[in-house]
Formats: structure tokens, sequence, C-alpha cells
């Protein structure tokens, strides 16, 4: 009880942990634990002082809290269209300390999808909604949803909500602007 | 090549893609044989982690055969068997020399704040993962290690993140003989952070989620004590009830941004991306440990503020430790653990999918359906 001064009895002895539990206390000695002491030299492999630089085949968008691109990177999709000017704004103009930073790269994140949607259209490989949900676990032998536990039951009456408020508004938005528009012209 | 693509939140299909090339003499191209699903995946395909961009292939847990080595690359050859941790580092910064791998300088132009890390946004580098038949790996001469003969494919997959971060989820726990640790979260974090506990020398090691497979998982393959959050009112209270209202010695967080428990935070952070994460776990464990106890992160958080009791942290004079694990440091102990029979990783395995069906493993996962505790993914070309 923590209202006195002694600590609550283990329920088990360590004789009877071990007995139940393979392996109990093997590293029960700190010095066993792989990061004790928590920073230290370790060989790595690396045979250089400075890692030789990657080519840059775009200006590579980096946070503006590095001196300048790291020697190696990721060259895994780079910015495009709207999108990725709202990115490289993101980078060049915010730190990741400030919140615009990152509220900035979401947004872009939702405007690419917009656009890869279009754009897959537009290449003849449209998105395809059945597929590429993996809705169709639902139905398949591994995946019986009657009579089990789900993740995501708790807040399913609300996803549709959340899913569509976006399309919704922005829908909204942009036939107001455009009704605006027709009006002016008009008027 | 056939890779998955991330097509936006909640889509993801299969592509043809170029075999990526080496673009640096330290890289190789390894030919991915299995890949994994991780619970942290799960941040990107529901849209939760900042940079995502349509067209990313995912994958940070993955083993594979070396099918190329760029001009510098001395210890890798092609035709080699590897396991590759899903931290890229370069081995010679400030960090790679202090042995803190994940927090590597080098590898990363779009944050400081984080390493590199395979197929896990620009927001970690822009890397493309391993849900693919190729992928790019840098700094070949210090990231992957050739799988010992005695090894399976599937233990090999677990030690490239799930594994090796659950036993430094428990290291950094600062575990004492005797000491009581409550684990939030049954997923493969979790329950290798529960079953390490007991290697450290656990008294009594309590697993808390709202799956009662998972929960079942913990008894059988962690022995450990656990309990439905959604059967208590209060489950803080009852965690105080049940240790004479001291409290654990040590909580770990192995749950993260996406944590159900709470409908305000839930809805704010994983629906409405208001926060970097729903700090329920980590709430819950910073309210149900005792005062001096100790805190660890292993759950996965996006780079936004977060509503955290940090108040409560200090009042209770708490140790709050986390970080990515440094996979590639935990492995020769944990090599010995698994020979020895004290681990048994490939036991949380409970799905292999295919390639080509990988937009219902993420389904699968994400919903846990089919009581999925961790799915592998098998490309076509291995």
């Amino acid at each position: 009880m923590p209202y006195t001064a002694e600590k609550p009895t283990p329920r088990e002895t360590p004789e009877q942990l071990r007995a139940r539990i393979p392996g109990w206390g093997a590293d029960l000695d700190p010095a066993d634990r792989p990061s004790y002491p928590k920073e230290q030299f370790l060989p790595t492999g690396a045979h250089w002082d400075f890692p030789e630089r990657q080519v840059e085949k775009w200006p590579r968008e980096r946070s503006i809290e590095h001196a300048f691109v790291t020697p190696v990177f990721g060259t895994s999709t780079p910015p495009k269209g709207l999108s990725g000017v709202i990115r490289k704004y993101a980078y060049r103009r915010f730190s990741e300390a400030r919140a615009a930073h990152w509220l900035l790269l979401i947004a872009a994140d939702r405007v690419d999808t917009a656009e890869s949607a279009v754009t897959a259209l537009l290449r003849g490989k449209p998105d395809n909604p059945v597929t590429e949900t993996g809705i169709l676990a639902e139905s398949s032998p591994v995946a019986d949803r009657v009579g089990q536990q789900r993740a995501d039951a708790g807040h399913h009456a609300l996803d549709p909500v959340i899913v569509a408020a976006p399309w919704v508004i922005g829908g909204g938005l942009a036939f107001s602007a455009v009704r605006a528009l027709v009006r002016r012209r008009r008027g | 090549m056939r890779a998955m693509v991330y097509r936006g939140p909640y889509r993801v299909r299969v592509e043809e893609k170029d075999v990526p090339p080496i673009e640096h003499p330290n890289d190789a191209i390894v030919r991915v044989t299995a890949a994994a699903i991780c619970g942290s995946d799960l941040h990107l395909y529901h849209g939760l982690m900042p940079d995502t961009r349509v067209g990313m292939t995912f994958g940070h847990e993955f083993i594979g055969v070396v099918e190329e080595v760029g001009s510098s690359v001395q210890n890798l050859k092609r035709g080699d068997r590897v396991m590759v941790p899903f931290n890229i580092f370069c081995g010679s910064c400030y960090f790679c020399t202090r042995g803190l791998y994940a927090n590597c300088h080098n590898v990363n132009p779009n944050a400081t704040a984080v390493g590199g890390i395979y197929g896990y946004s620009h927001t970690a580098g822009g890397y493309d993962g391993g849900q693919a038949e190729f992928v790019r790996v840098p700094f070949a001469d210090v990231g992957p290690t050739i799988i010992p003969d005695w090894m399976s494919d599937e233990d090999a997959v677990m030690l490239t993140d799930a594994l090796p971060t659950g036993y430094f989820g428990a290291q950094l726990g600062e575990i004492a003989e005797g000491d009581t640790v409550v684990v939030f979260g049954a997923g493969p974090i979790g329950l290798y952070a529960a079953k390490s506990s007991w290697l450290m020398g656990a008294g009594r090691v309590i697993v808390i989620d709202h799956l009662e497979y998972r929960l079942e998982k913990a008894r059988t393959f962690a022995h450990a004590e656990t309990y439905n959050f959604t059967e208590y009112d209060d489950i803080v209270v009852h965690l105080k009830k049940i240790t004479d209202h001291l409290g654990a010695d040590v909580a770990i967080d192995a749950v993260g941004a996406e944590a159900d428990g709470n409908l305000l935070q839930h809805v704010t952070a994983t629906k409405l991306k208001l926060q970097g994460g729903s700090p329920i776990a980590l709430n819950w464990a910073i309210d149900s440990v005792r005062k001096a106890g100790t805190i660890s992160v292993m759950g996965a958080y996006g780079p936004m503020f977060s509503a955290v009791k940090f108040g409560d942290a200090m009042n209770k004079g708490l140790t709050l430790r986390m970080n990515q694990c440094h996979v590639k440091r935990q492995w020769p102990r944990l090599f010995e653990h698994i020979q020895a029979g004290y681990l048994n990783p490939s036991d949380i395995v409970t799905h292999r999918i295919p390639l080509e069906h990988i937009a219902e493993g993420y389904h699968l996962f994400s919903a846990k359906l089919d009581e999925c505790i961790k799915p592998i993914i098998i490309p076509t070309a291995s």
C-alpha cells in the first residue's frame, strides 16, 4: 500500500517465475541489455567519415533545420502539380517547429489524392474503390466479419460523415464560387 | 516489377513500377522474399502521417536476396540472403557513432526530428519500401545483415522491426527485478514487449487491450495477465485497484497514434487530423503508473502536437523514455534468445498474403478482421 512504507509483496517468487516463464530474468543484469549504456560506439561497417553524396535529380525539398540536403535521400515520389507547389512552400517557408509546416503537408496530401485520381482517370488507369479499399476482404473466406470483434466498429456511424464532409464542403464552395462568377458576369 | 502503391487514405493497389536503380555507391538492390505490414503502416494508410504521397510504396519490414550492389559495397554480394532493419542509417554521423541508429542525421533531408525509414512517407526521407518485388537499400555495408542459416524467413522478418521494437520498449522501461509492468496494446509490439519484460525480471506483466482475441494471445504467447478496457468504467482506476493503489512500476505504450478508448481523442486525431495522434494509451500510462515510475513509449505518433497530460507526468515525477528502435543494436542478443528458445517471433504471424492481394491485407489488418495479429506479404517474384 502506498499509504505505508512497504512495497506490495510480489505474487510469485523468482523461482516460481523462472519455472513458469522460459528465459525469465535472462536480462536481469542491465549489462546484458543491448542498449546499455545508452550511448556507446559500436562498429557499424561504415568506411567513410562523411558519405559520398547522392546525385540530386531535382532540387530536393528539405527541412530548413538541416544545413544542406543530406548525402543520401529517398527518391520515391518527386513533388508534382499543385500538391507539389504546396509541399515545396511548406518546406521552404516553415521549420518542423511550426504547425503550419505539417498542416500544409497534410493539406497537400489531400490535394495529391484528388489530383492523382483525375490523372489516373485521364491515363486510363482509374482508381477502383472496390479493389483498392480491400473491402473484398470482408467477404473472403479468411475474413468472416459476423460475430467477430472489429477495431473499427466503434466509429462506423461517424466514418461516412467524416469521409464525406470534405467533399461535400469542397463541392459546395466550388459551386458557390462558380455561381458567384456567373452572376458577376451576367450582372 | 510489381509493387504496392498508395492511392490515398484507405486505398492501395498493386502497380507495375520500374526496378529501383543504384543511386549511391553504397546502395544495394534487394529482391524481396517476404515483407510485413506494420501497425505503423496503418498510420500512413489512414492518411495520418504528413507528406505521404500518392504513388509511394510502403513497407519497412522485409527480407530478401541481394540482386545488385553499388561500387563501394564491401560487405554484401549478389545472392546473399539478408534481413534489413527498418532504420536507414549511415554509420558515421554523430548519432550513429553513439549507437543511435534510428536518429541518423545523414539520411533524411525532409526532417531533423526523425531518421530515415523505408516506405514511411517523405517525413521519414521519401524512400520506397519493401512491399514490392525489389527495393533500394542505402548503406548496404551498414544496415543489412546476412540471415543465419538456422533462422526461418518469418523469424527474420519479425526481427526487422516488431521484435526489436517490443524488446527495446521493455529495455527503456528499465525494469528491475519484481517490477509490475503494464503494457497498453496487445498488437505485435505489445506482445513482444510483454514477453521481453519477463526476460528483464518483471514480477508481474499486465496487458490492456479491447480485442479479446489479442488478449488471449497475450495470455498464451506472453504469459501475461490481461484486462479488456471496455469492460471497465475507468481502466486507470482498475489498474490502481489491482496494484494495491500504488500503480505499476513501469508502463509501456505499444499503441500510438490511433488509440481507441476515448471518442473525442480518436476522432480529433485519427479522423480530423487535428493532432499528431490520439494519446489515449499514453495518458492512461501516465495516470496508471506509480509516482516516480517509468513510461516507455513505443507507439508511433505523428510530428504534430498531441493532447498529452504532461502536468500529471511532471507532478508524478515520471521518467518518460522513448525512441524509434535501433534495430541492429538489438540483434545479437535477440539471436541468442531465439536460439535459447526464450523468444519465438513467428508465433504471432497470423496471415500470409500474396502481394497481389495487399489491398485486402491492409483492410484485414486495419479493421482487425479474421483475428489478424501480424500479416506477412509474399511478393510474386520471391
